[in-house]
């Protein structure tokens, strides 16, 4: 070993420098490199195209045999969309992990080594993860809604892409995943922790809503639309009830509240000791 | 080059870094020692902008290290605790750092050869021994050819031929003008790489200074003497500025004489010596004496611990 053998023979010059869009290539590079990526985002994406084929197929199946009021309340829509019901959870855990994995393993201090000025990493996380998750979701919704009414159609209970508000919801199904990806991906930067992330993030999604039933309904009523995920998923719905908040409006909100996470996280990973 | 100054660090009420100030010079490898919690970790992660000091200040190459436009251009760095995803290549590991920089895929592979992960790195971090580990951290610190490396006990879980492939590359670093940065709480190790000490102890200052003087510093002019006529001698050399100890009938260990006074003294009184021997103290020795009091955890002598 000699001097010179660890000095670079690659020269290194005055372009190596840190840039946004560096940040954004390092990010993807680590986002793609890990399993738990590739199985947390394969599981969303079967999710979310098979669930609506099988709902389908099991429906068309009984469809003779279901009750007038069963045929009544049924609709196509809602058959197309239940994958992002279960895709959320696999996105919003990895979105935890995406940050609290570099924290449990120690990479951050590395990560916050090469990018001593921290935001970069972070709006570039949120960046990189937030278009992976719209690039897999928007196909995968497509794809989902196509095949169920396509299955839905032989017994012509399907509805059609061109229907009013139909394209807006199953659009709207990616979109809201995506805001899923950034929302969780935030939570792991303010708790910087897998578990605590993970169950806060399960608490405002599936937890909180049911537990506001055991306030008195007028309560109930005048605050579950303004939950987040009740919000957030008005985008999908095609029907309305007199509560909910209008689908552009309950998205928005659903935004502002993902907004104001990252902003949160932002401020903490700027003060706080790595 | 990296400077210090009144540098302080309070983690709730402890204070882990106490009033820091030194200069860390190019062209030399300035080992960092001090027992167990002295500090040292807090001290590099200052250097590094990880944590925020509580009060004072430290700079790299004349800024403070979030400000510079290429940080891995001027630090490189191996800290203590592993800082890789276990879940990750060690080849897309460096090749993530490496693209916030714009450093070129070539440089990456260079490295994997240059630290010897070759075969390995296509494997999982995390299946990593503790020396391949310390490996890939070191060609992480190594990954933009920086102006000043900080290594925190770099030779933990390395092997003899590991040991001292990590001295040659310091040494070679330091050759090639730039700063090196090295901690351990080991001082044997640091004289063997070291030219410059920076002592430290509770977070506290407590020498910065050349290996050279530490060494002659701090060792205590001891000799070793063996004579049928022990008795004798002690009688004879004992006085204010002298001390005489002996572990064994007929050794005396003569503290505040050289060697030649004591043999002359004893060559004046026909007195006989077996044996003759200046002892430096060991840089083990040396090193306590210095950090003694400044221990967090110190056994009592003699006493038993359990309560």
């Amino acid at each position: 070993m000699t001097a010179t053998a660890v000095g670079s023979t690659t020269p290194l010059g005055e372009k190596i420098r840190v840039t946004q869009p560096r940040v954004v290539l390092s990010e993807w590079t680590k986002l793609r490199s890990l399993r738990s990526t590739r199985w947390s985002l394969l599981a969303a994406t079967v999710l979310t195209i098979g669930l609506p084929i099988l709902g389908a197929a099991v429906i068309s199946s009984h469809w003779a045999q279901r009750s007038a009021a069963d045929k009544a309340s049924f609709h196509p829509l809602d058959v197309a969309l239940i994958g992002s019901q279960v895709a959320q959870l696999a996105i919003g855990v990895l979105g935890v992990l995406v940050i609290s994995g570099e924290y449990s393993t120690g990479m951050i201090r590395a990560t916050l080594s090469a990018v001593p000025k921290r935001l970069p990493v972070l709006w570039a996380k949120a960046a990189v993860y937030a278009t992976v998750c719209f690039l897999l979701m928007l196909p995968a919704t497509l794809i989902a809604f196509f095949a169920s009414q396509a299955i839905l159609s032989g017994h012509h209970i399907q509805i059609a892409f061109s229907h009013a508000h139909v394209a807006r919801a199953v659009v709207g199904a990616a979109l809201y995943l995506t805001v899923i990806a950034v929302f969780s991906l935030s939570l792991g930067a303010i708790l910087r922790n897998t578990a605590g992330g993970i169950a806060t993030f399960a608490a405002i999604l599936f937890v909180i809503p049911p537990l506001m039933n055991v306030l008195p309904t007028s309560w109930n009523d005048a605050a579950s639309p303004y939950l987040p995920s009740n919000a957030g998923r008005a985008i999908l719905a095609i029907t309305r009830d007199s509560s909910s908040l209008a689908p552009w409006t309950g998205f928005g909100l659903f935004c502002g509240y993902t907004a104001v996470a990252l902003l949160l996280a932002a401020v903490l990973l700027r003060r706080r000791d790595a | 080059m990296i400077e210090a100054r009144n540098l302080t660090k309070d983690y709730g009420e402890k204070r882990a870094v106490d009033d820091l100030t030194f200069t860390v010079r190019p062209g030399l490898v300035t080992g960092f020692l001090g027992p167990n919690g002295s500090g040292k970790s807090t001290t590099m992660r200052l250097i590094l902008d990880l944590d925020r000091p509580t009060s004072g200040s430290v700079i790299v190459n004349g800024k403070p290290y979030r400000d510079h436009a290429a940080p891995l251009r001027q630090v490189g760095a191996l800290l203590e605790a592993r800082s890789v995803h276990t879940g990750r290549s060690a080849a897309n590991h460096l090749l993530a750092l490496a693209q916030t920089h714009g450093i070129p895929q070539r440089r990456v592979d260079e490295l994997i050869d240059l630290v010897g992960l070759r075969d390995v790195a296509k494997k999982r971090a995390g299946q990593f021994s503790l020396g391949m580990g310390q490996r890939l951290g070191i060609a992480s610190a190594l990954l933009g050819d920086p102006q000043t490396v900080i290594l925190d006990e770099p030779v933990n879980g390395l092997d003899p031929e590991g040991i001292h492939w990590i001295r040659n590359v310091l040494r070679g670093l330091a050759a090639d003008g730039r700063t090196v940065f090295v901690s351990s709480h080991l001082m044997s190790e640091m004289s063997l790489t070291a030219d410059h000490l920076i002592v430290i102890g509770r977070g506290r200052l407590i020498a910065d200074l050349s290996v050279e003087q530490f060494l002659k510093q701090s060792s205590k002019n001891l000799v070793r003497v063996r004579s049928p006529q022990a008795s004798e001698l002690r009688e004879l050399v004992l006085g204010p500025a002298v001390a005489v100890s002996s572990d064994e009938p007929g050794v005396l260990e003569i503290d505040g004489l050289t060697s030649e006074q004591i043999g002359e003294l004893a060559a004046a009184h026909r007195i006989v010596l077996h044996e003759l021997v200046p002892h430096q103290a060991s840089l083990e020795e040396a090193f306590m004496d210095l950090t003694r009091g400044e221990l967090e955890y110190q056994a009592a002598a003699g006493v038993e611990v359990a309560a």
